[in-house]
């Protein structure tokens, strides 16, 4: 188990917006994180990845009880993450964006740089990045913000994978692609996952998340309502409650 | 030749005077970098100027040594001052920061070893210009270099998004910190070097006016290099002289000038020389200052 939650809670004012959640992550799995709006889903992912703090209730990752752990300390650890609408460093160069993203991994060189014969960092890591989420190594030089938001996201993902992290985090990623590049985001996944990636994926697109993942947790009113394969999730009556019972369900 | 050493002679203060506003400047730049606007430096300027003027005084400490210590000790006062005025964000933490510069100014203008309000006289006039152009050099040489460095981009990262450079692995409390702390060092150093050139000083050369103004410098220079603050410190320094003939008017034309730079380049003078690159981060909204 890579990535374990026992009785995760979090509160904001009256809401319970994560209500005892358990959760429980295969290493070299790729688990479906699907639920209404408002379900809980990256308030969930939040806790995980340190950016919020559980109010109850414990993440162990790797072994290691990481509940009370900032973002950085966790980043490090190998638990990297996306936005869902996007945090891409705009005003800073595609190349920067994901040398940044391998703070964690890069030597400091800060004092070498004095030198005025010591170059910039080693490119050709982030490059191969570039190149492997399908962004062109051309516009490593284009200002992060200039992109086309698709090749945000994707950037994103390159980021992200910098840090060459054991746990990646992806909050809607397939958000704005075009169903061709939904199905190159797909093959992403599945080739990272081969190289012993483990991967938690949020997301609307109900064709991805059960093409993509092994298993599907399912929340509603930050509680999880099932847990199981794609095929058992889609039969399951309580999910389809959740989803098609109510009158304003999408 | 002959003209150009009687320039040196007549304006060696001005000139003086420009090289120490460029060091302040970096000194707020480095913070501005890292998106953080703090308006403490004129103060760490003060402490830096005191500590190093009463070490000549009391102790007969060496120059080189009482600069160094001046420098150090604002920079040793940047770190709980940092510590805790970190939490706030943009215009809290520049009013924060101001209200540590009163209170240096108000335990100046207290304090009897400092001379109180009539501040210290008669320093011993040991700045020679060389000392502030090889500082501003060794300075400026240092933080150009540190951009490209893996520090340069955390810093830069942090002024882009500090949600998501914490998510890259970013201590940013640590990150901001360090740019406060250096910022601090390099202010008090700049005040060392100005006390042993103007022969006295007195705490209100240290207050709000002087905060302000070296934030002018850096931002109305440009903040993406550090040729800006440069540049803004030597344009708004030399100002005053070149008006001169101006007279009564002088103040009125130098703020209108001040005012045209801001509303036509906005993201400092130094972008002039790079205006397409500056029209993309303007399109896409890309972080400004702080």
């Amino acid at each position: 188990m890579l990535l374990e939650t026992a009785g995760l809670t979090k509160r904001f004012g009256g809401v319970t917006a994560v209500n005892a959640v358990d959760l429980a992550v295969d290493e070299r799995t790729t688990l479906g994180l699907i639920g209404p709006n408002g379900a809980g889903k990256t308030t969930l992912i939040n806790l995980i990845s340190g950016v919020l703090t559980a109010d109850e209730g414990a993440i162990r990752f790797a072994g290691a009880d990481i509940s009370r752990e900032p973002a950085h300390r966790l980043a490090a650890r190998g638990i990297a993450r996306t936005f869902q609408g996007v945090r891409v460093f705009k005003g800073l160069s595609v190349l920067d964006n994901v040398l940044i993203g391998a703070h964690t991994r890069l030597r400091q060189d800060v004092l070498l740089r004095l030198a005025p014969t010591r170059g910039r960092t080693d490119p050709a890591d982030a490059l191969a990045l570039l190149e492997r989420v399908g962004l062109a190594r051309a516009r490593a030089g284009a200002l992060a913000g200039e992109l086309p938001y698709g090749d945000q996201r994707r950037l994103e993902i390159a980021r992200a994978l910098a840090s060459r992290p054991r746990l990646l985090i992806l909050d809607e990623p397939a958000a704005g692609m075009n169903p061709t590049e939904s199905l190159a985001l797909r093959s992403l996944m599945r080739s990272l996952v081969t190289d012993g990636l483990t991967i938690i994926l949020i997301e609307h697109d109900v064709r991805l998340v059960m093409g993509a993942c092994d298993r599907v947790v399912v929340l509603n009113f930050g509680r999880k309502i099932a847990d199981g394969s794609p095929a058992e999730i889609q039969r399951d009556p309580v999910v389809r409650e959740a989803y098609l019972g109510s009158e304003d369900a999408a | 030749m002959e003209t150009l050493l009687e320039f040196f002679r007549t304006y060696a203060t001005a000139i003086a005077v420009i090289g120490i506003s460029a060091l302040l400047a970096l000194s707020v730049w480095l913070t501005l970098y890292a998106g953080q606007l703090t308006l403490g430096n004129a103060a760490f300027m003060g402490v830096g100027a005191y500590v190093s003027a009463l070490l000549g005084r009391h102790l007969d400490t060496p120059f080189p040594l009482a600069l160094l210590s001046g420098a150090l000790a604002a920079a040793v006062i940047a770190v709980p001052l940092g510590v805790t005025v970190f939490r706030l964000r943009g215009v809290y933490l520049a009013i924060a920061t101001l209200a540590f510069g009163e209170i240096v100014r108000v335990i100046l203008l207290a304090t009897p070893i400092t001379g109180k309000g009539q501040g210290l006289n008669g320093i011993p006039p040991k700045t020679e210009l060389w000392h502030i152009y090889l500082s501003l050099a060794v300075v400026a040489y240092v933080l150009w270099r540190v951009q490209g460095s893996t520090v340069g981009r955390a810093w830069a990262a942090l002024r882009e998004d500090e949600l998501a450079s914490a998510s890259q692995g970013i201590d940013v409390r640590r990150f901001k910190l360090a740019s406060f702390v250096i910022g601090a060092l390099i202010a008090g150093w700049a005040g060392g070097l100005s006390a042993h050139l103007t022969f006295s000083i007195d705490p209100s050369d240290f207050g709000f006016s002087k905060a302000v103004q070296i934030l002018v410098f850096a931002v109305v220079g440009g903040i993406p290099n550090v040729l800006g603050p440069i540049v803004g410190a030597v344009v708004f320094t030399a100002l005053p002289e070149i008006l001169r003939p101006l007279k009564d008017y002088r103040d009125i034309f130098q703020g209108l000038i001040l005012l045209g730079v801001i509303v036509f380049l906005p993201r400092g003078l130094v972008t002039f020389l790079d205006v397409r690159r500056t029209r993309k981060l303007e399109r896409i909204g890309a972080a400004d200052v702080a």
